[in-house]
């Protein structure tokens, strides 16, 4: 009987212990203890901008918003919106599918700089690789009749089934007269992210002539 | 800069001279067989009847109207040529399109160049755009594009070719040549150099630059030009751009082009010309009736919006011949001032958009309407 007193004491001396290292952990903060983060934050952020400012002064042609520039130039298709992922009850209860806000925009900005790298490529005959000053857009402007959507498809030309890169290597060695790029070059890649994009919502149909 | 790679153009040209060459060779016996071998072949592909090696003249007869034209001018657009060392491709398509016009019998009364003979307006360029034009055997009328424009504004094309803005009288039709390319200050506010200035105004999907118009001054003298002309004058207007708002963001496009029209609307029937758009392209509004022209240098595809009606789109480019969709043409002028525009199609039947079609809304003289989808 005193034994389980005892264990009951022990139990009631825990709990309180666990509750008071609670309340200093995740309790409200002294204001002092706010104040010096707070400092210390504005010191870092200063230096991170004193930092920058030295890095553009080096670089200042580098310092020019290049995706808002070739964006003002060339029609670009914005990329999804994610924004319902954050509505809801999506992710309740899990660790996966909790998305936040900067989850959404750091999707939207690094998809779109691969899209807006492929458009300059695609707008300049020299970034292509090209000998005669031929560009992607004398032809095929804001990447019209590409069909991106109809890859991979037989060319009796080719001698085999062609993907979209096929293609386009294609058009870099005979009406660019250029030099044919790796599949993974990151231009390659850069032009291949463009062109699907500007046939956004078009019906993928593969094999179609 | 030599170019390092052999384009397929190239060796086809050589592949061709060389055939030539060994032909010269020939008796007229061997000469006999070659030709009737050749002759054979056409006549297999049920191209053209017998008694006829141009299949030019039977295309144009199945869709002409029935009444013989006044007379007739050929037509040449849309070169954009590179200077001789960085791009052989443009010179040798626009060296075609010369040979095509000057093999014309008879002759045409005369050609009518329709802009953008260079491609980045410098004075090499059009230099050699004016030196191999120069070889044609008919006069020429010649109008400006964007292209050899925005380097220096056109001083270099006037130099060469004078005044943008002009007119004419020919066998009782009155021409007029627009520059209706003029774009809206848009590259001293974000500091351009000329070249930057040029290159913006070359790209077609290019959002940076201005919409084309012809501007108050030149409607201006448009209205004073046309005055004293009465309203049953037969009228033939050229303009770079399509003297209509058919797609914005590539400029197919003339922002006053409500305002023109209405200086035109006086007259009976009135036939615009235009350039830039580098395909087959019908349309008609009210008394206008509007035909674009082939380019040497490549085609365009269709606007995704606002087609007009009319038009009959021509299939999709062949990308794995770069002569596909290019070409040059033959305009027949009728008495009373329409035309038939024949588009000299060079990896295709020629097509010819009869006046009975375009006078009728498309319900007449139909074109044979191509076989495959346009895009």
């Amino acid at each position: 009987m005193s034994s389980s007193v005892g264990k009951s004491l022990v139990a009631v001396a825990c709990v309180v212990v666990v509750g008071m290292i609670v309340a200093y952990a995740w309790g409200p903060r002294s204001s002092v203890a706010a104040e010096a983060e707070k400092g210390a934050k504005a010191e870092a952020q200063a230096i991170v901008r004193d930092h920058m400012a030295q890095w553009k002064r080096k670089n200042p042609a580098r310092v020019s918003d290049w995706i808002k520039e070739e964006k003002e130039r060339h029609k670009i298709q914005p990329p999804a919106d994610n924004t319902h992922l954050l509505k809801g009850e999506q992710g309740k209860g899990h660790a996966y599918g909790n998305y936040t806000e900067r989850d959404i925009l750091m999707w939207a900005r690094e998809t779109e700089k691969l899209v807006v790298e492929g458009s300059l490529v695609f707008h300049n005959a020299t970034l292509l690789g090209g000998t005669i000053g031929v560009s992607c857009d004398m032809c095929h402007p804001d990447a019209s009749n590409t069909h991106p959507e109809t890859y991979p498809k037989f060319q009796p030309q080719m001698g085999r089934v062609a993907l979209l890169r096929d293609m386009i290597n294609w058009c870099i060695q005979h009406p660019v007269r250029g030099k044919a790029l790796a599949p993974d070059d990151p231009k390659m890649r850069a032009l291949e992210a463009y062109i699907l994009a500007q046939r956004k919502g078009v019906e993928l149909n593969y094999g179609k002539h | 800069m030599k170019p390092k790679h052999k384009g397929v153009e190239t060796r086809y040209m050589e592949s061709r001279r060389e055939f030539f060459d060994s032909m010269k060779g020939l008796d007229r016996r061997s000469f006999l067989k070659v030709s009737s071998a050749a002759m054979g072949a056409v006549l297999a592909k049920g191209l053209i009847p017998p008694h006829s090696f141009m299949p030019v003249s039977v295309a144009q007869a199945a869709g002409t109207s029935e009444a013989s034209p006044a007379f007739r001018f050929a037509y040449i657009s849309d070169s954009h040529l590179y200077g001789r060392d960085l791009n052989d491709r443009f010179a040798r398509a626009l060296l075609r399109a010369v040979d095509d016009v000057n093999n014309l019998d008879p002759q045409p009364d005369f050609v009518f160049y329709g802009g953008d003979l260079a491609q980045l307006g410098q004075a090499h360029e059009l230099d050699l755009g004016a030196q191999i034009i120069k070889n044609l055997k008919a006069p020429l009328k010649i109008m400006v594009g964007e292209h050899d424009w925005y380097l220096d504004m056109g001083a270099k094309w006037k130099a060469l070719f004078g005044e943008p803005t002009y007119s004419w009288d020919h066998k009782g039709v009155h021409f007029v040549v627009l520059m209706s390319v003029v774009e809206r200050d848009f590259w001293t506010k974000r500091g351009m150099t000329p070249m930057e200035r040029m290159l913006t105004v070359a790209g077609l999907d290019n959002g940076v630059q201005s919409p084309f118009m012809v501007g108050a001054e030149q409607r201006e003298w448009l209205k004073n030009d046309l005055a004293k002309y009465p309203k049953n004058t037969p009228l033939i207007v050229f303009s770079h751009s399509p003297l209509y708002k058919l797609y914005k963001n590539w400029n197919f496009w003339t922002d006053d082009a409500e305002e023109v029209q209405a200086l035109l609307r006086r007259f009976d029937r009135v036939v615009v010309i235009h350039g830039h758009t580098h395909q087959l392209l019908t349309n008609r509004i009210g008394n206008i009736h509007f035909h674009g022209v082939l380019s040497t240098a490549w085609p365009w595809p269709y606007a995704p919006e606002g087609m007009p009606k009319l038009t009959i789109e021509m299939s999709r480019p062949d990308p794995f011949n770069p002569n596909d969709g290019c070409g040059d043409g033959e305009v027949l002028v009728h008495a009373d001032g329409l035309v038939d525009k024949v588009y000299n199609l060079w990896n295709r039947n020629p097509m010819t958009v009869a006046k009975g079609y375009t006078a009728s809304w498309g319900k007449a003289c139909i074109p044979p309407k191509p076989n495959r989808p346009s895009y």
